[in-house]
């Protein structure tokens, strides 16, 4: 009976180069095995892993014109390394899922919730 | 024909206003709808009362006008292919108007009002504005904040509720005691401004206290175990016990010193004291805990100047420690005033950065009084005056103004 909602949990990381391949290693291990979990119970819709911003590029219309330009739309400290769609019946089993994910990635987890989608 | 005062249809909207709204709540499964419903109803009543007379059950009536009005408009709004009203039209098929014997339709809107995910401020004034029915100008000012700061608060804090999809029930066990320190804040704050309401002629809404007091019961049978649950109810039964000596026969506020002990509720002090000594053997003190050990040392001398100052004192510095903050640190400085005198305590006072809280101003002029500091004194008592709307409250300081 209860209406299913979609969550964007987005992971954010620091910009630079990544941690050492022992550092990241059980890390990986870890966000891999949350994402298991998510496939195993149906709450998975989607996952994306990101390449750093600095190989991102920006389009923006103006006056009939298209500008292109390397590097990403706003410069931080952090940018979104990566990211989780999922289904959930409400925010707690939203934040149930991010809370695995924010232990396993280490880093800190956005929950977005996403607009109704007709027919979903 | 009888023909109720329009104060009777007040005194019903602050009765069953959060009741109204926690059982519409739940039969839409939306809070907007529920809001709206229920001031639908409440306009309807103020129409019709006056000439019709209060209903049998007036609370009843409000419920059963509202549900029945939201209906009407939802299944207006779901022919025309709204997707939200259908949703919660669906949603009310199944829920009777009804609450169960166990089930408290307020307790679990108290739980989605104190949602983790809702700021601190966003927390107490929804629950303050859903629950207490309070108005949006009555809660600005107990937060000391601009209405239309806490109107913007009030919408941005409901919409999240509604997009983000927060739940509408009581959490989880495993999740209840991380869930219970926002709602016993809010609880507090409600009984706080029924026994001091910001504004009008009346010193205390004993409505809203009585209802912090009974969702204090509620939340104490829900977690026995959790003493700052406890602690709060203690807090609260123990103040409570003071309330008819509080103001004298003209409505005159008086000071806890000046009080008439007799007149104090003893069955209610009982129960504080017997809430404090359970709660404290737990070993896991906090802030309300302390705070009601306080009060009972006040509840236990006979006359003011019995009081144990010392062992007050040692609260205030425990409580200092566990909840450090400069109400907590006014609070004790009053303490300090009774046990290294005046000139003490408002060089504590004068440290604190309190200007826009009307009390910092009320102690601060207590404390130049007693120095025969008097034109500081007179200052201080203006700023006080100024800063409360509760005319008790003001009658009370122009007079200890003119005390030399």
């Amino acid at each position: 009976m209860a209406e299913m909602k979609q969550y964007l949990l987005s992971i954010y990381q620091p910009d630079g180069d990544p941690p050492p391949p022992e550092v990241l290693e059980p890390i990986m291990r870890d966000v891999d095995a949350v994402d298991a979990e998510l496939r195993a119970s149906g709450a998975w819709v989607f996952t994306g892993g990101l390449h750093p911003p600095d190989t991102a590029t920006v389009l923006r219309a103006a006056d009939g014109e298209v500008l292109i330009t390397d590097g990403p739309f706003a410069e931080g400290k952090e940018h979104i390394g990566g990211f989780w769609i999922i289904r959930a019946p409400d925010l707690d089993a939203a934040l149930g899922w991010a809370r695995k994910a924010a232990a396993a990635c280490r880093l800190p987890v956005e929950v977005r919730p996403m607009v109704d989608v007709a027919g979903d | 024909m009888p023909v109720p005062a329009v104060a009777g249809i007040e005194r019903v909207f602050r009765e069953e206003y959060g009741r109204a709204v926690a059982v519409l709540a739940r039969v839409f499964g939306d809070i907007d709808i529920a809001e709206d419903a229920v001031q639908d109803a409440f306009t309807e009543a103020a129409r019709r009362w006056p000439s019709a007379g209060l209903p049998p059950s007036p609370a009843g009536w409000i419920i059963t006008t509202a549900r029945n009005r939201a209906i009407d408009r939802l299944r207006r709004e779901a022919a025309r292919d709204d997707k939200h009203a259908q949703a919660a039209l669906l949603h009310a098929q199944d829920e009777p108007v009804e609450e169960g014997p166990v089930r408290d339709d307020r307790l679990r809107l108290m739980f989605t009002c104190c949602h983790p995910a809702l700021g601190a401020a966003a927390r107490v004034a929804l629950t303050l504005r859903l629950l207490g029915g309070l108005t949006t100008a009555e809660i600005a000012r107990a937060f000391l904040v601009p209405e239309t700061t806490m109107a913007q608060r009030l919408v941005r804090a409901k919409a999240k509720i509604r997009d983000a999809g927060i739940p509408y029930r009581i959490p989880a066990e495993a999740d209840l005691p991380a869930r219970i320190s926002g709602v016993l804040a809010v609880v507090y704050l409600i009984f706080n401004e029924g026994y001091t309401a910001s504004s009008g002629e009346t010193l205390a809404r004993a409505d809203l206290c009585a209802e912090a007091i009974r969702l204090g019961r509620l939340l104490a049978r829900l977690m026995p175990d959790e003493p700052e649950v406890l602690g709060l109810l203690a807090l609260m039964v123990l103040t409570e016990a003071r309330r008819a000596a509080r103001t004298s026969a003209d409505g005159a506020l008086v000071l806890l010193a000046d009080q008439d002990r007799a007149r104090w509720d003893r069955a209610l002090i009982a129960e504080g004291q017997v809430l404090v000594r359970q709660c404290l053997r737990r070993g896991r003190p906090g802030p309300y805990q302390i705070q009601a050990a306080i009060s009972a040392v006040h509840s236990e001398a006979p006359a003011a100047a019995a009081t144990d100052w010392d062992q007050i004192l040692k609260l205030y510095d425990q409580l200092l420690a566990v909840a450090p903050g400069p109400v907590v640190a006014l609070n004790r400085a009053v303490a300090v005033a009774e046990v290294d005198g005046p000139a003490a305590a408002l060089a504590l006072v004068d440290g604190l950065d309190l200007g826009g809280y009307y009390l910092f101003h009320a102690v601060r002029a207590d404390l130049l009084r007693r120095l025969g500091r008097r034109a500081e004194a007179d200052a201080a008592y203006e700023a006080a005056i100024a800063g409360t709307g509760n005319e008790a409250e003001r009658a009370h300081l122009t007079l200890a103004k003119q005390r030399r």
